[in-house]
């Protein structure tokens, strides 16, 4: 659970998508999606497995062109952005990967300062070896700088993918199922590294999960992707306070006893 | 177990059906080459410049072939060597074995021998590294964190490749050619500087020289054939272990090809 209260800013949408389409082939994943997320807000994305919830925030990257609709990410339109202009609003964005991606080849250190010497050019070694210490500490891993991606665990990994978008003091956080795959406490642990990152960095994040109590920790407001659309949208409490079967479903095989 | 009826059997295409949709998917591929070799034309020339990437490719590519090319190269110089000597010996031609050798070593087993060893090891290790690193979302991390990763991976391997595998190519030349001279010296006593007057003799500079172009060409075809299988692999590791594979066979298949037709140009520029 969230220990301060965050600061949301109503009038500040980062994020605004309307009537967002995406299909693969014959698969119609997003169907007319609407979202708008708010300045310091924790947004959750609830749905099963491929509903297309990852590709929403692939979408936000700039990873994936959507068929139809707008996607306005801080003032910009993801889809019309090219090259440089795209790579600025990226630098803005941190995207936390399912499976971490750690870039196998290189140690911690060499992980973490990777997108800020290739993006700041101009900052000294000691600026940057203070930057890495800071994100180190902040996920709380600083005794891993010097090892490499495969001598950590699954937990780990995933921490020191956050601390590798922190680096870049992004605005906006995506965050791709990022309990998947982990046991209950270490879950509890990255829970809140998101609330803290959401505090201490003052970020607006998109959290994308099946995990509800991981929903429940987070999020501010939580939707929930059904039918490749936003059925229900609130706080977690009013989302599943529904006779909508699909949502109850959802619900208690996730809290099953 | 369930029985299929009539109306469940699988419908089967024509056979011309499946014959175009192959050629289909073939063109396709090609066409998907051609665009990620122009891809990589138009990137090496657009700054940033991967300068630390590409000297790190290299040593990968080149420094750490470097055992296995001594191994091959010497052993390959001992066993022509050894192999040439009864013929010539039947027409007492042996005198003539430092000029033979040298001319097989330099215009053709040299680049070739080099060329299958790169494909082997440096193909098959670019296409495992990207495949791997595609489906581990690896490239999708280099690209969201605003680097562009067909410039970070791609066109820094595939230079890397060209450059390395003329170097080795020379190195494998020098090796053989010791090779040889170890077994010619051995049987018949033949001296260090006569060996190495009768192999420059026999060489010309175009030899050398389109030994280099070969190689270098080879050595792109390697590096642009790991690459691309590597950045479009897919299917989790099972695509990794073909994109190795399919790296290594497609770029052997396309050595010997260009070996065949840099043959034929070769052989009419010496006679212009």
């Amino acid at each position: 659970m969230k220990e301060t209260q965050p600061v949301i800013d109503r009038s500040n949408c980062v994020i605004n998508i309307r009537g967002l389409e995406k299909s693969f082939g014959d698969l119609d994943v997003l169907r007319g999606v609407d979202l708008d997320l708010y300045k310091g807000e924790n947004l959750v994305v609830l749905g099963k497995s491929g509903t297309g919830k990852s590709v929403l925030i692939k979408i936000i990257a700039g990873l994936l062109k959507p068929d139809t609709g707008t996607v306005n990410v801080l003032g910009k339109e993801v889809p019309k952005l090219r090259g440089r202009e795209l790579d600025e609003l990226r630098l803005k964005i941190g995207f936390s990967f399912q499976n971490s991606a750690l870039y196998d080849s290189m140690t911690i250190r060499k992980n973490l300062e990777f997108p800020l010497v290739r993006n700041r050019r101009d900052m000294t070694r000691a600026e940057v070896d203070r930057m890495v210490a800071v994100v180190l500490d902040a996920v709380g891993l600083s005794q891993t700088i010097n090892q490499m991606p495969s001598e950590l665990s699954g937990g780990q990994r995933k921490r020191i993918g956050i601390a590798r978008t922190l680096i870049l003091q992004p605005e906006i956080m995506l965050y791709d199922e990022p309990t998947a795959g982990l046991d209950p406490i270490t879950c509890i642990d990255i829970n809140n590294l998101i609330n803290e990152v959401q505090s201490r960095f003052n970020t607006s994040s998109i959290i994308i999960t099946h995990d509800l109590t991981c929903a429940k920790d987070v999020g501010d407001r939580v939707v929930m992707l059904l039918d490749g659309q936003f059925q229900r949208q609130g706080t977690f409490d009013e989302v599943f306070d529904t006779p909508d079967e699909r949502v109850k479903l959802f619900h208690d095989y996730n809290f099953i006893d | 177990m369930k029985f299929h009826n009539d109306d469940e059997r699988p419908v089967r295409r024509p056979r011309a059906q499946v014959i175009s949709r192959r050629f289909d998917r073939i063109f396709m591929e090609l066409a998907n080459i051609a665009s990620f070799i122009g891809r990589f034309f138009k990137e090496v020339f657009l700054p940033p410049y991967e300068f630390k990437e590409i000297i790190r490719q290299c040593f990968e590519i080149g420094v750490k072939s470097l055992p296995l090319i001594s191994l091959t190269g010497f052993i390959i110089g001992i066993v022509f060597m050894n192999q040439s000597r009864p013929s010539l010996a039947e027409f007492g031609a042996t005198s003539w074995l430092p000029s033979l050798v040298s001319l097989a070593i330099v215009r053709a087993l040299a680049p070739l021998v080099t060329a299958l060893i790169g494909a082997g090891r440096i193909g098959s290790m670019i296409g495992a590294e990207l495949g791997s690193m595609k489906v581990t979302e690896q490239i999708e991390a280099m690209e969201v964190s605003a680097t562009n990763p067909f410039k970070f991976l791609v066109v820094s391997r595939v230079l890397a490749t060209t450059f390395m595998i003329p170097a080795l190519m020379m190195y494998t030349m020098l090796v053989a050619l010791l090779g040889a001279f170890l077994n010619v010296n051995a049987n018949e006593g033949t001296s260090f500087t006569t060996y190495f007057t009768q192999v420059f003799d026999a060489i010309t500079f175009l030899d050398i020289f389109s030994s280099v172009i070969k190689s270098a060409l080879f050595g792109f075809t390697i590096g642009v054939v790991g690459c691309y299988k590597g950045y479009h692999s897919s299917k989790g590791t099972e695509g990794v272990g073909k994109a190795a594979n399919s790296s290594v066979v497609t770029a052997m298949f396309l050595v010997f090809i260009e070996e065949l037709l840099s043959l034929q140009v070769i052989t009419a520029l010496r006679y212009l």
